[in-house]
């Protein structure tokens, strides 16, 4: 519904909320001061540690704040440090980076340029491509993730050269010997576009593969699967099988930062669900407020029933519109009261079993249900938690309406949390035990320093070396009272 | 008859012997029981419970001589936790016992010290009282916490003599 017209550009709000914590590493640290004047592009937050990125600022204006927000991070509904800009309508734009020569500098440039997977997983694109793995594959993702998001094949539709473009650029950086560009088989436009493309560039290391539109084709693992039939071991990432995925987006972005020196400062998200005036996708510049891209949209129709970031399957539901679009926000939809499905609350499982026929990483969500009620983690490791890709299918599978993905979504960051906790409680242990072991030694130390000082007094040299000394410091107090 | 009298009491005879055996050779020592233990504590070394550290606590719980409800950074889960590891009744603690090591600041899984680095004196009372060498610093100069390694036991707060330590919550 959101395909039907060209993607919807122009949007400015007064107002940007920049969060520092918008990819899957470490949140980046801010590098400018309140009142301070940027320009679109001027990096606002450097990469902060492991797997982190740069981020920058998407219109040109002043600092406004500098304060902790709420904010959609990788960990779900979170709080972020968050850079507020007072935009001034001007679009200054900052000067253009340079695309450096060496693969290592290329790699670190794509890092503090802030280009992280636009997917929505928002891993660093710079990790991904560094990673010294054996890869002779990439895989280009232009399946869409979910039934409603269009915002992949908008930009395939409008901006192919430059998807297959930045394509061939990281296949380059990541070493891989040929691209297969993955096109779902009902995007036909889509198709002819990155086809044409292709063959405009005529690069054979190219193929174009057109996949059946099935959800979940386009998680990762899925997509692998269905392409080389080479299956990712489970705890592993795709380079375990010599793949390397990548969103079109990244494409995309990596192919502005590239030809235009241009950082990562905007994306296209799909607005949709019979709740907004016009479904469309838009560019949006980064850390716009959901309610501006909504009235850039018409506004609101009708009686919203609810606010879903990241689609109908796998997103979630937002307690309001105040919060900022980020690298991941690929699609946001206002479900109106007659999309919502009429619920009756939560029923007791009835292991029915339904959920694991339609799980596609085949696990046994009625087991997972169970563990996780419990907080059992060492069981809910043995069937595979992590390796549940929070697809929602055993939400829309459950006759009971249990919502499961939820539930395991909350198990993995309880789990997260346990297990750091037990590794800082292993360090602790070993350097308490580390210090009692130094005090020991060290009382050890002085009681036979005093010994050996006892001992050495009553021998005949050190009674000789000490009248020695005192000779020697009377005489030298006799010198300095001569002198004076 | 005889026969079948013969073979059984042998084989109980030579049975019971193994598990004598078993019983002498192959028993779980203590000290593992004491580092199961230790393991399903918080071991943040806080010193809340009376003992000097976690492990000492670990010994006392598994010599009988202490509850299992003297962690206040563990809270109820390690209780429960203890409970079923020992195979003892979590039930039965009624009332919570009373602390021989209560704190003015509890301990906090959640926190992490921190200096005031302007109000630091270098007296370095606090890095003589981390439990896991987590503040650095000699003396007349200003120290500070290596926050990697602060358990947020909170043990350092009461040595200042200018009081300026303090607990902060972690960020992740």
């Amino acid at each position: 519904m959101s395909t039907g017209t060209p993607i919807a550009r122009g949007l400015l709000p007064e107002r940007l909320i920049i969060p520092m914590d918008q990819q899957a590493g470490a949140a980046a640290v801010p590098v400018v001061e309140v009142g301070q004047r940027v320009r679109r592009g001027e990096m606002i937050g450097q990469p902060g540690g492991l797997r982190s990125a740069g981020v920058h600022a998407s219109a040109s204006g002043t600092v406004g704040a500098i304060r902790e927000g709420p904010a959609p991070t990788v960990n779900g509904l979170t709080t972020s440090l968050c850079v507020h800009l007072e935009t001034d309508g001007r679009d200054e734009q900052a000067p253009s980076e340079v695309w450096p020569k060496e693969r290592d500098a290329r790699i670190d440039a794509i890092c503090s340029a802030g280009i992280v997977g636009l997917g929505g997983a928002v891993f660093s694109t710079a990790e991904k491509l560094r990673d010294d793995a054996e890869c002779d594959l990439l895989i280009l993702n232009g399946a869409e993730c979910e039934p409603y998001i269009s915002c992949d094949d908008m930009l395939m539709r409008e901006h192919p050269l430059e998807v297959v473009r930045g394509a061939l650029a990281m296949m380059d950086l990541a070493g891989a010997e040929s691209t297969v560009i993955a096109v779902e088989r009902d995007k036909p436009d889509a198709l002819r576009a990155v086809r044409e493309a292709a063959a405009q560039l005529g690069d054979t290391r190219i193929e174009i593969a057109r996949v059946p539109t099935v959800y979940p084709a386009g998680g990762e693992r899925q997509l692998v699967e269905l392409l080389t039939g080479r299956e990712v071991p489970s705890g592993d990432y795709p380079p375990a099988v010599g793949c390397i995925c990548q969103n079109v987006g990244t494409a995309f972005a990596l192919d502005r930062f590239t030809r235009r020196g241009e950082p990562l400062t905007s994306r296209i998200v799909t607005v949709t669900g019979n709740g907004v005036a016009n479904a469309a996708n838009v560019e949006v510049p980064i850390g716009t407020p959901i309610r501006d891209l909504i009235d850039f949209c018409g506004g609101y129709r009708g009686e919203v029933a609810r606010l879903i970031l990241g689609g109908n399957m796998m997103g979630y539901a937002l307690p309001g519109d105040d919060l900022p679009v980020t690298k991941a926000g690929n699609c946001i939809v206002a479900a109106h009261s007659d999309e919502v499905r009429e619920s009756f609350g939560e029923w007791p499982c009835i292991r029915c079993g339904d959920c694991a026929d339609v799980c596609p990483p085949r696990l046994l969500p009625q087991e997972l249900l169970r563990a996780a009620s419990v907080r059992d983690f060492d069981h809910l490791d043995a069937l595979g938690l992590n390796d549940c890709i929070e697809c929602g299918c055993c939400d829309v599978a459950c006759p009971s309406q249990i919502a499961l993905t939820e539930r395991f979504r909350q198990a993995k960051q309880a789990w997260a949390v346990v297990s750091k906790r037990a590794s800082m409680a292993d360090l602790a242990a070993r350097r308490h035990r580390r210090k009692l072991a130094r005090l020991a030694a060290q009382t050890e130390d002085i009681h036979r320093q005093q010994y050996d000082l006892i001992a050495a007094i009553g021998s005949e040299d050190s009674r000789a070396m000490i009248e020695e000394a005192v000779a020697r410091a009377s005489r030298r107090r006799g010198e300095s009272d001569a002198t004076h | 008859m005889v026969t079948g009298t013969v073979v059984l009491s042998s084989l109980a005879i030579a049975l019971a012997i193994g598990l004598v055996l078993c019983s002498r050779y192959l028993a779980q020592s203590e000290d593992s029981v004491v580092d199961e233990v230790e393991r399903i504590l918080p071991r943040i070394q806080c010193a809340q419970c009376g003992y000097p550290g976690c492990r000492p606590y670990a010994a006392a719980i598994v010599a009988e001589s202490a509850p299992l409800n003297l962690c206040p950074p563990g809270g109820e889960d390690t209780v429960r936790r203890l409970a079923r590891f020992l195979g003892r009744d979590a039930t039965r603690i009624a009332s919570p016992a009373t602390l021989a090591g209560a704190a003015a600041v509890p301990a906090n899984l959640d926190g992490i010290a921190v200096i005031d680095e302007d109000l630091c004196i270098g007296c370095n009372l606090c890095v003589r009282a981390c439990p896991v060498d987590a503040i650095v610093g000699v003396q007349q100069m200003m120290h500070t916490v290596i926050t990697d390694h602060c358990t947020g036991c909170a043990l350092c707060l009461p040595p200042c003599p200018v009081d300026c330590i303090s607990l902060a919550p972690r960020h992740a």
